[in-house]
This record gives structure tokens, C-alpha cells and sequence, in this order.
């Protein structure tokens, strides 16, 4: 099938070797500015999908892990020579252009290619040759001025604090002066030194800027992308192609916690045992501090009501405020908000519950309780709260320690395995720590083993309850077994 | 009455068209994407309604109220925000756990530094760092400040930068489970280094220290040597600050409504003598108690409502006058004109306006 018509996002087509990207050599990088020319097969045009998904979503995961940049540079590296093969230009601007079509379609979906793309072009920028890099930016018309020596003379002072105050050496002689627009990263953690509106942005940092224009071409031509996708093809593709790029999208998200499922509605009375047994810490805390004080304030209702996608959400909250403020109060203030959430009102969006990545970056303030224990409690807090949980001192120690390397997801990881007893599947979704806690604490009469993981050869399986209250020596086939039971 | 003049000195007539504003009604009714084709109409529709509060939102595509012709085109957001001032909050609330004097919405002449040191900061860094110029700052009418910055270019910011120009500014991050509200590097960006060496060490030492009577008695300085005392410095080794201030019984004699003042520069000198060490420590200080602290969220989204300078406020009856940021150390809150003040005002010198004031009933 041909890309021509559809790929393009708007731009003329350039046709020339270079702009593809399939010139010099294996793995270079490009703005993806113009769609391939090319003939494929239907089933290259899924598996160059799917391979590309699979890069983005490990880079995804790893991230949420909190690996550095330093650390994704080969990681990215290796997935993509791994995914991708080594002699991948072809591949990488076809797939590219698949996913565009199958990431246009909506704003949620666009925001996630987006980013995830960004990343990913990011990190095999910086793997690249100074010289390459050199050529990148030139071959793209970045509008950067470097910075004259006289220019870089007269600031260089201030230069220097900014390199001294993030830890990094200054020993650049390039610089360029960017609109402070175009660097938001920099700007956001001070990394820049600004001056009237300009960011004076060092060669080291030089793939922000890069990334930056990678961005704002690529969100242009996703939009164009579905305007076309809706208008000329939808109606043409619709039985061949249009299934395809509609399942693409669907198969990387993971559990879709924005339809509540009906098994796991939680009823209020039972509220303050499954707050106790199942919450994650993030929404255990909430939920107490909101019966001890009757209130929250926005955050915190944000983070716990969508959270907790109650049936009768309203009568909730309308208990608990009422206490406080009273029932005519709450429903002058709160119970509009409450509605919202359930897209009641308003927009009428039907908000999906907080992952974990987005508490982790929320910013709590005075008087608010919300975030992820992990990153926003101080040490001596959180110390209280795991001790609360039941767990024991090396526990405690153990989940201490992870959050101190940032690693905060991991840190609940470890806190799920000591209450439980069993490790996760990884905990990324405050509302997937509550099912999987669910799931492990309704298996009735059947106990569970986690597997070891040095024998391979050791099952997974199920032990009736044993009439004679669990001596089982007294018969030789089952001895191997008993002696790999964890007690 | 009360309205502000929305007139735009710009060649786009419909700009005016698509600007959002909200109105609060008796009631706590509140609609939403309300929109006026000029100031006559806006007028006319403010006399009618009557709102206690009015709000302005982005400018959108298309007029707000006629969104729902657009509903029908899939998946593009036709109706979204275009354009919106960059803006700031700044409420005093936030700051409760510093204060000493108030807390929640009241305000007195003892904690309002804390607004003017606002008002320094983030101006002149919207200026020497961003470049904006067009900045009009707005008593909020109870308890703190707003910001507008109108020029071209701050008006046409996606969220994401605003986030970012919020992240710049970002120092303190307190909340209810973590006393370590401030934590610096030693080495500090030229931004944070001007503000505590123009702005920051200044004002505390003159007005905060002071005013808060940080220091003393003792219950005050507890409070203080608590945010220290996570520093490896126990609370025996800070509270022998103290003892080392010398009783100086001929000043108690002699005035005693100075002394509360001098034992607390003593004090603050002897904490600084006792943290030269640990200066980093002691600048950490000075910013918990003074650097501003913005209500980021309302900075980040474009479709943020805010309320219109010059509105009366609901709950203090103060109108929402500008504020110069060269001349804010003089600004005085509590000296606000309120709304009867105004009218009587009005009467007393503008009698021919007296009918068409009272046909639009006091808001």
C-alpha cells in the first residue's frame, strides 16, 4: 500500500533520499517530515507496528521506573536495535507513520504518542555523533542563533552559576539563545539562565532544543493527520485498514481503569475494611485523614474520589463533609465537584483515576495531604505509616531505601509484598495495587504459593485444607512437596 | 457597579466576542461560558443579572456561548481557548503556617509584607527574566494578590509553558506530611541568589522578623528551631541560643514595648552566628519565611477563571483595585475603598450619574 496520501501531515512531499532518511546509514535519525513512498504488505505494515509499539512501550516502563537519562541512553539503544534490527531506516520511518494513523484519532491518544515519541527521538539524539547531531539541526532549520563570544563574555557569570547550581560542568564555548518558549524543560527546573525572554541554552543541552522542534512538528501533524484520516480514508480503508490502526491503539493500553468494572464496585459499608486491607498507602492516608478531619481539600478529593469510583460516590461525601461543614454547605460547594468527576456535569468527561506517575509529579501543598506517600512524605512519616501497615523494621528499612533512590513505585511494590505476603505484577496504578490486593485476598479455600524462582521446576499449586490439620509426613508422595511449602 | 473595560487595542473585532466570563449569581448559581459582542451588551447583561462575582476566562475560538453550535465536528476540539493573559495567585492562606499574627482569611498590616514581597519578586522577574511588560497587578479584595501579564506574547502560552514559568518560580514545597518545605542547592541560580540578595534577606530582616516577632516569646522560636532541627542540630544545642542572650534589665525599664524587638534581632544574630557554618541552612530559613508562594494551578491552564480587577468582593465588600508594583511597600489593605464608600462617593460628586447608579441595584 502506498503512504503518499495520507502520511504526509501536510507538507510537500521531498521525495530525496535524505529527508527520508534512508541515506547514510543504519538508524538515522529524521523530523519524519515526509511519508514514505513505499509499498508493503499488510503483514510487515502490522509487525513494523508492533514492533515500534513494543519499543515505546518498554521505554514507557522504564521511565515510570525513574531511570535517569543517563541510564535510558543505552537502554533505549538496545531496544531499538533489538526491536528494530540494525539496518532500520525503512522500518523506522514506516512504522512511525503507521502509528501516526493510529495515534491521531483522539486527544488522549495523541498526547501519549506524543510524548512517548519525544522521549524516544530524545535519547537516540543523544546517542548520536556530535556531527550528526551538527547535521540534524542544521538539515531541520532550527532558528537558533549561536551566541557571538562577545555576547557570551558579557553574561558569562551568570552562565556559570547556572551550570554550578544543576551540578554540571561549564566548560562549553557554544551557546544559543532560544526563545524560552521552546525550552520549557530547562525553564521549568532552572536549568537555564533567561534573560528577557531569552534562554541562553548551552551545546551540552542542545537536544532539548532539538527535541522541542521534533515536538511541535510532530503534535501539527497529528492533528492534520486525523483530519485526513477522518475526511478521505476512514470511509476507503474502512474494512481493510481501518480495523488494524483501530486495534493498534487499543492493544498497548493496559488495564482500562476508566470504566469501572462491575466486580470491583465497592460498596460503602465495606469501605473502611477494604481502606484498611487492599488501599494503597496514597489512598489509605487520604481516606483516613478524611474520616479523622471530615475534610480534604481539592487534591486530595481529586486523587481519592476518582480513586475510589463509588456507586453512591455522592452520598459518600456528602456523610463524611457534612460533619464538618454541613449537609447545606456541601451541596452548595462540593457536590458540583463531585459530579464533575463522574462527568456529570460540565464537560461531561467521565475523568480516569490518577496513575501513579501523575501523583508522583503532583505538587501537594500547605494544608494538603494528596501526592504519593512515597515522594511527598518526609522520611520520619512515612517511617510512621509503613509501621501502621504492620510491617516489621527491615521491611520498613528495605521500602526506605528505595524511596531515598527515588524509586518510588518500587518502594510500594515492596510495601504490596509485605502486606500481602506475595509480590506484584509491578504497581503503576494505584487502582491496579487495589485489584491485585483484591484478587490475592479473595481466593477462599485455596492457599497460594509464590513460585521460587532458583527451581524452575517448582509448580504453582493449590493445597486443599488438610483434614489433618496439615501433618503431611505420613505419606511419601506428598513428602517432596511438603518440604517446598512456604509456612 | 462595576465593570471592567474590555476594550482591546487590537485590529481582531472579535476578540472581544470570544472572551469567557463567568458570573456567580445570588445563590451560588454559577454560569459558565458567558460571552458578550461588546461592552454594551455586557453592561446591560450585568445590570440584569446582578452577579456577585464575575470572572474572565480564555478567549476562544469561537464566542463561548455559541459553543454548542460546533459540538457536531469529531474528535477536533473546534471550540477551545486561543488566547489568555498569563496570571498569578497569591493567597495569603498559603502562607499559614509562617504566620504568627492571622490565619485563614484574615489579614492585617503585620502579614501583608509577605504580599508585597510577592508582588516584588514575581514582577521583576516577569520582567528581567521574561521579558513581559504589560503587568497589572490586582488586590484580590480579602486576602491576597492577583497577576496579569497582557503582553502578545504571554497571552498566546500553551499549558505547558505556563507550567514551566510556574516550575520556575517553584521553591517551597511543604504540605501537611512534610515539614522540609524548602530545599536548595548550595550553589543557587541566578534568579533564586537576586531575589534573596535584592529582595529576600532584606525584607526579613526588616519587616518579617519583626512584625512575625519570629523569635519571640518563646513558643514562637520553637517553632522556628523545629524547621531546624532536622538538620543534625538537636534542639538542646538551638535552644542554647538563647541563654547566650544577654538580660539587659535597664532597656525593660526603660521602654518596654521596644524590647520585644531588639530580643529578636539579638536572637536572629545569634542563630546566624551559630549556623555560619551552615549558611545554606540560614538562607533556607529566610526563604520558608518570605519567598512568595504562587497557587500554581491557576498559572498552568489556560482555561482557568479568574476574577475581574474591579470587582467587588462578595465577602468584604472591598473592590479589587490595581496595585503598582513600584510603589506597593505603601499599599495598605486594609484602607481599601469599599462598595458603600464608593457610592457615597459617587453621590457626593458625580449627582448626575445618580439615577443611573441606582437603577442598577448594589451588587
Amino acid at each position: 500500500m502506498a503512504f503518499r496520501s495520507i502520511g504526509a501531515g501536510g507538507r510537500a512531499e521531498d521525495g530525496g533520499e535524505d529527508s527520508r532518511g534512508g541515506g547514510a546509514g543504519a538508524g538515522k535519525l529524521s523530523f519524519y517530515e515526509a511519508a514514505p513512498d513505499e509499498e508493503i504488505s499488510l503483514e510487515d505494515f502490522e509487525e513494523y507496528a508492533l514492533d515500534r509499539l513494543r519499543v515505546l512501550k518498554e521505554i514507557e516502563e522504564a521511565r515510570s521506573r525513574g531511570k535517569k537519562m543517563e541510564e535510558m541512553d543505552p537502554l533505549v539503544s538496545d531496544l531499538w536495535r533489538k526491536h528494530m534490527g540494525s539496518d532500520s531506516s525503512k522500518k523506522d520511518v514506516i512504522s512511525h507513520f503507521i502509528l501516526r494513523l493510529a495515534y491521531c484519532r483522539t486527544e488522549d491518544l495523541r498526547r501519549w504518542f506524543l510524548g512517548i515519541e519525544s522521549v524516544l527521538f530524545r535519547h537516540r539524539f543523544r546517542c548520536e555523533m556530535p556531527a550528526a547531531q551538527q547535521k540534524l539541526m542544521d538539515d531541520c532549520n532550527l532558528p537558533y542563533k549561536a551566541m557571538t563570544s562577545a555576547e557570551i563574555e558579557a553574561v558569562k557569570e551568570n552562565l556559570e552559576s547556572v551550570a554550578r547550581s544543576t551540578n554540571q560542568v561549564s566548560n562549553s564555548k557554544m551557546y544559543y539563545k532560544v526563545p524560552f518558549e521552546d525550552v520549557p524543560e530547562l525553564v521549568s527546573g532552572r536549568k537555564v539562565y533567561l534573560r528577557r525572554g531569552e534562554a541562553f541554552v548551552p551545546r551540552e543541552q542542545l537536544s532539548f532544543l532539538v527535541v522541542g522542534q521534533f515536538r511541535s512538528r510532530l503534535s501539527k501533524a497529528l492533528v492534520l493527520t486525523n483530519r485526513k484520516w477522518i475526511s478521505f480514508i476512514a470511509g476507503e480503508e474502512k474494512d481493510r485498514l481501518a480495523p488494524m490502526v483501530e486495534a493498534l491503539s487499543t492493544r498497548y493500553l493496559g488495564p482500562d481503569y476508566t470504566q469501572p468494572k462491575s466486580s470491583n464496585e465497592i460498596a460503602l459499608q465495606d469501605l473502611d475494611q477494604l481502606a484498611k486491607a487492599s488501599f494503597p498507602l496514597c489512598m489509605r492516608s487520604l481516606f483516613f485523614q478524611l474520616r479523622d478531619d471530615h475534610h480534604l481539600r481539592h487534591g486530595g478529593r481529586q486523587q481519592l474520589g476518582l480513586f475510589l469510583k463509588l456507586e453512591d460516590a455522592l452520598a459518600f461525601w456528602r456523610a463524611e463533609f457534612s460533619r464538618k461543614v454541613g449537609v447545606e454547605k456541601f451541596d452548595k460547594e462540593y457536590a458540583y465537584n463531585v459530579r464533575h468527576n463522574y462527568g456529570k456535569e460540565g464537560k461531561r468527561t467521565d475523568y480516569t483515576p490518577y496513575s501513579c506517575v501523575k501523583l508522583i509529579m503532583s505538587t501537594p501543598g500547605v494544608g494538603d495531604h494528596h501526592g504519593c506517600p512515597y515522594r511527598h512524605f518526609s522520611e520520619d512519616k512515612l517511617r510512621a505509616s509503613l509501621g501502621g501497615l504492620g510491617l516489621n523494621s527491615r521491611q520498613v528499612s528495605s521500602a526506605l531505601e528505595k524511596t531515598r533512590s527515588q524509586h518510588y513505585q518500587l518502594a510500594c511494590a515492596e510495601v504490596f509484598e509485605a502486606v500481602h505476603g506475595c509480590s506484584s505484577d509491578g504497581i503503576n496504578h494505584p487502582n491496579q495495587y487495589f485489584e491485585q490486593s483484591r484478587a490475592l485476598l479473595q481466593q477462599p479455600k485455596v492457599k497460594q504459593m509464590c513460585s521460587f524462582s532458583f527451581n524452575d521446576t517448582v509448580e504453582f499449586f493449590s493445597q486443599e485444607e488438610p483434614a489433618s490439620g496439615g501433618e503431611n509426613n505420613n505419606n511419601d508422595a506428598n513428602e517432596e512437596k511438603t518440604t517446598l511449602m512456604i509456612s | 457597579r462595576l465593570f471592567v473595560d474590555g476594550k482591546h487595542p487590537s485590529c481582531d473585532s472579535s476578540f472581544f466576542g470570544r472572551r469567557e466570563f463567568s458570573f456567580t449569581l445570588e445563590n451560588d448559581i454559577y454560569l459558565r461560558y458567558m460571552s458578550f459582542r461588546d461592552a454594551s451588551e455586557f453592561e446591560a447583561t450585568v445590570c440584569e443579572k446582578r452577579p456577585q462575582k464575575i470572572d474572565i476566562g480564555a478567549v476562544y475560538s469561537v464566542d463561548p456561548a455559541k459553543r454548542l453550535a460546533y459540538a457536531n465536528v469529531s474528535n477536533d476540539r473546534v471550540f477551545a481557548p486561543v488566547e489568555k493573559e498569563l496570571v498569578f495567585d497569591v493567597d495569603m492562606t498559603d502562607y499559614d503556617d509562617i504566620r504568627n499574627c492571622c490565619s485563614g482569611a484574615d489579614i492585617c498590616l503585620k502579614c501583608w509584607p509577605l504580599m508585597t514581597i510577592a508582588i516584588k519578586v514575581v514582577d521583576s522577574t516577569l520582567r528581567e527574566d521574561f521579558g513581559f511588560d504589560h503587568i497589572l497587578w490586582v488586590y484580590s479584595g480579602r486576602r491576597g494578590v492577583h497577576c496579569w501579564v497582557c503582553d502578545a506574547r504571554a497571552r498566546k502560552l500553551t499549558n505547558e509553558q505556563r507550567a514551566s514559568i510556574a516550575d520556575y518560580f517553584r521553591v517551597y514545597k511543604g504540605n501537611e506530611n512534610n515539614n522540609r518545605k524548602v530545599s536548595l542547592p548550595t550553589h543557587l541560580h541566578p534568579f533564586l541568589a537576586r531575589t534573596y540578595s535584592q529582595f529576600l534577606s532584606r525584607y526579613f530582616d526588616e519587616e518579617i522578623l519583626i512584625k512575625q516577632s519570629l523569635l519571640h516569646p518563646q513558643e514562637n522560636a520553637d517553632k522556628v528551631l523545629k524547621l531546624l532541627s532536622g538538620e543534625g542540630m538537636s534542639m538542646q544545642y538551638m535552644s542554647s541560643v538563647y541563654s547566650e542572650l544577654p538580660v539587659q534589665l535597664e532597656e525593660k525599664k526603660r521602654n518596654n514595648t521596644l524590647l520585644p524587638d531588639k530580643i529578636n534581632r539579638q536572637r536572629w544574630a545569634d542563630l546566624q552566628r551559630k549556623l555560619m557554618q551552615k549558611r545554606g541552612i540560614q538562607r533556607e530559613l529566610v526563604f520558608t519565611y518570605t519567598y512568595p508562594r504562587l497557587d500554581l494551578e491557576v498559572t498552568k491552564k489556560m482555561n482557568h477563571l479568574l476574577k475581574a480587577p474591579f470587582c467587588i468582593h462578595p465577602k468584604t465588600g472591598r473592590v479589587c483595585v490595581p496595585i503598582d508594583p513600584a510603589d506597593c511597600d505603601n499599599f495598605d489593605p486594609t484602607t481599601v475603598p469599599t462598595l458603600p464608600e464608593v457610592l457615597v462617593f459617587r453621590l457626593k460628586h458625580v449627582n448626575s450619574s445618580f439615577s443611573s447608579v441606582s437603577s442598577c441595584s448594589m451588587i
